[in-house]
């Protein structure tokens, strides 16, 4: 681990003295970020020392299967991790040159809207059931801004009317109840995008969707994204729906990174068996219909989690070394400087060829 | 068609719907409306049949129960300007008359006289203000204290819900008239006494409610998502969680106003309430316990009158609950 940050640090290092230093300072960067849950039946690690970096403007795709972590490390860098039972154990989120860890919480809540900004995977249990939906967005105009209750219910409408709310200038008085989940999405990405964020933080912001409307929604929020400029972290477990829109992926298994890189790079060489698994997952529209391959066995029990790498007892291409030493996230032998795996067979997953 | 639906389900922003909608251009709206019906086929799953059909539960007992209240407010508010009542006044020539005797002077004593020649009309209707505002004043006072400390308790948890659930435990073991007796035995009968007792022993029932619907609310969705858009600790308690217990304490609300007002009359019944100067309907019943065999309708019509303010409660209460209830949970 120590490895990989000192390659990075050296990275930005040479790249900044190359280039103007605000211009490549990312706009947030984590570095081996840990949370742990404490339960009755012990202390689980939901996320496990994660490293990334995001630049102003980029989309990063965080990929995996439920209890991956992802969700987790989304509420890590809101600084919304259930207390008592979980906890920041480890590591640093710099946001915009500061550590958000390092200060206290109060810190990352005045953040929170302005700079930072998240969409949650239930668009209907995260609208307050009981406030019009012009309401509740105007309030955010209301606090932050200052403005009069007129003025935030037009910019409010505008805002709806910007997301695609047919009869915004009638929609806006009435309750989230009312609105198919859709249309209630779009209100909490107007919610989110209010205060013009910086980055934006979407949590499967389609998975309770119709697959009719994911796309619609994942074509909003690209497009907006493009007029605000804003940075996007996508946390999905659809490899499809990030491919228009990701500029990196980064995949998580077990609460650990076991691939990064550019989305080309990623998609046209798997380097890791849980990538693989993923992508041979998903029907193909073209070509001949062919069976579904599913990954073997169930997402790891993070109590139990077996010796060695995580991915192991589900991995086809699984020998000794894979059972005693945990692989690193690394280079992959071959590839652009910024493609990592975390696997100890690399060229033979590489070799294998790409599925589908 | 779908605006229809939606007046029917939500009454109460019919009326700002109807003031947003002339700023509506009418071929915008019918755009709209198409263009929804399209996108948005969830929003339409529901048909008018099945909302029609499963209707507002609870709206008629919901306005009968109202009604009931609403006439014993104006009793309280015009019946002691229109028959003038002086709790000292004694006319022994009219004493005990029954309900509907002429008197002399020429009025009709419609629910009788009492012991002294006091008209038992004149003193319900005195005794419904001071009945009354005893309950009101306690609901707030109660509820106030209730909600703040059930708000704290959910909210924040740790040592602090510990100390004041604890708190809470402790009283309810007493039985609530027992230790309002207690109390007002300390601080002696006066109106505001009266409150201050009863809003101690009533405040738990809203803390409690409050507690509960606080824990649950704060670990939803909604909550976190106003916390990333940037809302303090205030806000967030005051301005998101709140709102969404206040169906419940307002359902507890209206039980426990009963159940004051009750209270108030008991310990008016047993001289720990109001002085006698201020005749509620627990003096007056008191009063004529005493001549229950030869003058019944001294204690009978004011218990009657209290019974049905009491129920009245209850019912409402039991309808809000009806109403609310089912809401909350499809939330």
């Amino acid at each position: 681990m120590d490895n990989a940050r000192d390659n990075a640090m050296g990275n930005a290092s040479t790249a900044a003295a190359a280039d103007c230093v605000v211009a490549t300072r990312p706009l947030l960067s984590v570095r081996d970020l840990t949370v742990q849950f404490r339960t009755r039946a012990g202390t689980i690690t939901a996320v496990d020392g994660v490293s990334f970096d995001l630049a102003e403007g980029e989309t990063l795709a965080v990929l995996g299967e439920t209890g991956s972590g992802k969700s987790v490390m989304a509420q890590a860098l809101m600084g919304l991790v259930p207390r008592p039972a979980g906890r920041v154990t480890g590591g640093q989120i710099v946001y915009d040159g500061t550590d958000l860890l390092s200060r206290p919480l109060s810190y990352t809540r005045k953040l929170c809207g302005t700079e930072l900004a998240m969409v949650f995977q239930d668009p209907l249990s995260s609208l307050n059931p009981v406030f019009r939906v012009g309401a509740q967005i105007g309030e955010l105009f209301r606090r932050h801004r200052g403005a009069s209750r007129a003025e935030a219910r037009r910019k409010a409408i505008e805002l709806m009317d910007r997301v695609g709310i047919p009869a915004a200038a009638r929609r806006v008085d009435d309750y989230p109840h009312q609105f198919s989940g859709g249309m209630r999405q779009r209100v909490m990405i107007a919610m989110a995008l209010a205060l013009r964020p910086r980055l934006l933080i979407a949590d499967e912001p389609t998975t309770a969707l119709d697959v009719t409307v994911q796309a619609q929604i994942m074509a909003l929020l690209a497009e907006l994204k493009a007029e605000h400029r804003m940075s996007l972290i996508l946390i999905t477990h659809d490899l499809g729906l990030v491919a228009g829109v990701a500029d990196r992926v980064m995949v998580m298994y077990a609460g650990r990174v076991v691939e990064t890189g550019g989305l080309r790079e990623v998609y046209e060489t798997l380097a890791h068996p849980y990538t693989r698994g993923l992508m041979a997952s998903i029907p193909a529209l073209q070509g001949q219909r062919e069976r579904l391959t599913p990954i073997a066995g169930s997402p790891p029990d993070l109590l139990r989690l077996p010796g060695g790498c995580s991915f192991q007892p589900r991995c086809r291409f699984a020998t000794d070394i894979c059972r005693i030493r945990r692989p690193e996230l690394a280079p992959v032998p071959g590839r652009p400087e910024s493609h990592r795996a975390a696997c100890h067979h690399v060229e033979e997953v590489i070799a294998h060829g790409v599925p589908g | 068609m779908r605006m229809d639906r939606a007046t029917e389900r939500m009454p109460h922003i019919a009326d700002d719907r109807a003031a947003v909608d002339p700023v509506v251009d009418p071929a915008d709206r019918s755009a709209g409306s198409t263009r929804s019906a399209a996108t948005r086929p969830a929003d339409d799953m529901p048909p008018a049949a099945e909302g029609r059909r499963r209707g507002r539960p609870g709206g008629v007992r919901i306005v009968c129960s109202l009604l009931v209240v609403a006439s014993y407010v104006v009793a309280a508010v015009i019946g002691p300007v229109l028959l003038k009542y002086d709790p000292v006044a004694t006319d022994l020539s009219v004493r005990l008359k029954p309900p509907g005797t002429r008197l002399p002077d020429g009025s009709i004593a419609v629910f009788g006289t009492d012991q002294v020649g006091q008209d038992v009309l004149a003193q319900m209707a005195q005794g419904a203000r001071v009945s009354i505002t005893v309950g009101v004043a306690t609901l707030v006072l109660a509820g106030l204290i209730g909600v703040s400390f059930g708000l704290l308790a959910g909210y924040f948890g740790g040592w602090l819900d510990a100390v004041l659930m604890r708190l809470a435990d402790i009283q309810l073991t007493f039985p609530s008239i027992l230790l309002a007796i207690f109390i007002a035995s300390i601080l002696g009968p006066s109106v505001v006494n009266v409150v201050i007792v009863l809003a101690i022993s009533n405040w738990v029932t809203f803390a409690r409610v409050t507690r509960s619907q606080v824990l649950g609310i704060k670990r939803r969705d909604f909550v976190d998502a106003t916390r990333t858009l940037g809302a303090r600790t205030w806000h967030l308690v005051i301005r998101t969680i709140l709102p969404s217990c206040t169906a419940s304490i307002l359902v507890v609300a209206t039980v426990v106003l009963g159940h004051v007002i009750l209270a108030e009359a008991s310990l008016s019944f047993l001289g720990l309430g109001t002085p006698a100067s201020t005749p509620s309907w627990g003096v007056t019943i008191a009063n004529g316990r005493d001549y229950l065999s030869n003058a019944w309708w001294i204690s009978t019509i004011p218990g009657i009158g209290l019974a049905v303010l009491v129920i009245s409660f209850g019912v409402l209460g039991d309808a809000l609950r009806d109403r609310f209830d089912p809401r909350m949970k499809s939330l």
